[in-house]
């Protein structure tokens, strides 16, 4: 009789007495959860968006294609090359062949003006002039629904998100842009990457339309393997001709996408930081309570002769099982509401609309568990010290 | 008094002072007792007397600001919070006036409580209780929660928490004062039984001199003082 049980047995025993006492304080216990699921819901959701941006703008980038750009350039928008330029960096070495030539596509790129689907307000949509070689270079392009543009014809094919984000853009119609009239011949996909958000039409024919002469703003190039890369990049770098830099397309889109997605993880912290600071004073306001409906009980358990250690850890743990349920909830929640969600944003780094799906994988979700817990542990441990702090003779006479 | 070896309790020289802002209360003041083996005392005394206090004194539940408290040679007021708790757990069985029981366990799971604290197995933990619910008669009762047992009920399972261990000493504070004359008879009864048939040393505090009546010793304290005592 004289051998305690170990101080783990202890934790277990009073931590399922406490967890038992729920149902007696179902009002601020559901406060508290619902509260950690709204934050747990905003943190997923907002992460997910910068996740789902950056996986758009990612995921495309094959490791053995290259672009080339004017030197100084940080993006297409803001290179130019010409056409004997373009022709010199389609022969260098290490570019992929295809059935007529070299598998590079000089190409030039044009913001549209469309109305968005959902507000109506006006977007920028990247409209991009290729060669025929640019369905070689990117292969994970196909055409879901119609065909290609024809050469020479005004003719475009849209992506799949642009169709869904932006108004017009129909198969079958045609829409109006500056002074010419273009006909949706074709749907495409392409993984789900960033050339989904964009509209493709024949260089030869954007370049007039456009005024652009004969020049292009990049050449996209498909090399014979990753590692050709270095080679290529040299022989560009260091040919007389040419003032360009070389980038594989991967890295490109990668620094592409760096603002906006550390702009959104930043906002979406600090939202989720706020609100989790209300839902801590949540945690804290309902173990406080939960240790105050319960200091007769606590101080009876002392009395008995359990520790005041297991006391401490069994409100904290008490307060973390509240929040790792709304952590799940709110988990749940946001899977369900935002996971493949589809919408588009502003690039500012392009200046052009990037269409994209939220999303929430496993890494969010876990995230966003570890932080409920975390909102538990620090909302349990001030009223855990409380209860353990309280005098038993004092506290074994509250009502 | 008995032969000091006989001696359970020995309070010496206790005071115990409370802080309410800049005030001190003294609560006890210089205080001497002696509780022997298989004594029922009761502590009587007005509110505010201190009755209360050194009974949590004597329990392990308090400490003084001055003297010694020494429960069968050990001297409590010296050990250290964790273990002083397992003190309690080994040698004290308390009563409250309020029953103190969890109103979310079923009565056989309120007197496993303390058993909790020892490393009896579970076949073992059921005997016990099976034992301390049929001394106080309410082996029917077992299953049934706080809030489905009458006042006299939840105090006979209060007693049974605390005899489950089989401690050397029962501390009782107000057992009747929130019972009726029957129920309060009832429990009376049983603690006297408690300290007849099973040689429980018991101290009671209480304010009723119908309860006191049961005990073998009855000691008055005034103001943190002892200022009568009566024996049966």
């Amino acid at each position: 009789m004289t051998n305690p049980l170990n101080w783990f047995s202890q934790v277990v025993a009073v931590t399922g007495f406490s967890l038992q006492t729920i149902v007696n304080r179902k009002g601020s216990s559901a406060a508290t959860v619902i509260g950690i699921a709204g934050v747990v819901a905003v943190l997923v959701g907002v992460l997910s968006i910068a996740k789902g941006f950056r996986k758009a703008m990612t995921v495309s980038g094959s490791p053995n294609t290259a672009i080339v750009m004017r030197s100084g350039a940080d993006s297409e928008m803001m290179s130019g090359l010409s056409r004997d330029e373009t022709r010199v960096i389609a022969d260098a070495p290490g570019v992929a062949r295809a059935s007529g030539g070299p598998a590079a596509s000089a190409e030039l790129f044009v913001i549209i003006d469309l109305p968005k689907r959902s507000t109506g307000t006006d977007a920028n949509v990247p409209l991009r002039g290729v060669e025929p070689a640019a369905f070689d270079v990117r292969r994970e392009l196909k055409v879901v629904a119609g065909r290609k543009f024809e050469p020479g014809k005004n003719e475009i094919i849209i992506g799949q998100g642009a169709a869904i984000e932006f108004a017009g853009l129909d198969l079958g119609k045609t829409i109006r842009v500056g002074q010419n009239d273009w006909a949706i011949v074709g749907v495409f996909t392409a993984n789900g990457g960033i050339s989904e958000s964009e509209i493709w039409t024949d260089a030869a024919v954007l370049q007039p339309a456009y005024r652009r002469g004969d020049t292009y703003q990049s050449v996209y190039a498909r090399l014979t393997s990753p590692e050709a890369f270095d080679a290529f990049k040299n022989a560009l770098t260091t040919d007389p001709r040419l003032n360009v830099k070389v980038l594989r397309q991967a890295d490109y889109y990668a620094d592409q996408s760096t603002l906006v997605y550390n702009l959104i993880t930043g906002l979406g912290t600090l939202v989720a930081g706020l609100m989790g600071l209300g839902a801590l004073f949540g945690a804290l306001n309902t173990m406080y309570t939960a240790v105050s409906s319960r200091t007769r009980e606590i101080a009876t358990l002392r009395a008995l002769g359990f520790r005041a250690g297991p006391v401490v850890i069994s409100v904290i743990l008490e307060s973390i099982v509240l929040a790792i349920l709304g952590g799940m909830i709110g988990s749940v929640g946001a899977y369900l509401a935002f996971d493949g969600y589809r919408a588009a944003t502003i690039n500012f780094q392009s200046f052009s609309q990037v269409a994209f799906a939220f999303e929430v994988g496993p890494a969010l979700l876990i995230q966003g568990m570890v932080y409920a817990a975390l909102i538990g542990v620090i909302g349990g441990l001030f009223p855990a010290i409380r209860a353990a702090r309280l005098p038993i003779a004092t506290a074994l006479r509250e009502l | 008094m008995s032969e000091n070896s006989e001696i359970l309790v020995h309070v010496k020289d206790v005071e115990k002072v409370f802080r309410r802002g800049s005030e001190e209360i003294h609560v006890l003041a210089g205080l001497d007792l002696e509780v022997p083996i298989g004594e029922f005392l009761a502590l009587m005394g007005p509110s505010g007397s201190g009755k209360t206090t050194l009974l949590n004194l004597i329990g392990g539940l308090d400490r003084p600001t001055r003297g010694s408290v020494v429960i069968q040679g050990e001297r409590i007021d010296q050990l250290s919070d964790r273990r002083l708790a397992g003190w309690r757990a080994r040698h004290v069985g308390l009563v409250f006036q309020l029953y103190n029981l969890l109103p979310v366990l079923t009565a056989e799971r309120n007197v496993d409580l303390p058993l909790l604290l020892t490393n009896l197995s579970k076949a073992d933990r059921r005997k016990h209780v099976e034992t301390a619910l049929s001394v106080v008669g309410l082996s029917h009762r077992a299953k049934h929660f706080p809030r489905q047992l009458s006042g006299g009920e939840q105090q006979r399972v209060g007693i049974a928490r605390a005899i489950v261990t089989d401690p050397t000493l029962l501390l009782c504070d107000e057992p009747t004062g929130d019972l009726d004359r029957k129920a309060g008879d009832e429990i009376l009864d049983l603690l006297q039984a408690l300290n007849r048939e099973h040689g429980k040393t018991i101290v009671m505090v209480t304010h009723d001199p119908h309860a006191s009546a049961r005990a073998t010793r009855t000691v008055h304290l005034t103001k943190g003082q002892l200022s009568s005592e009566a024996i049966a």
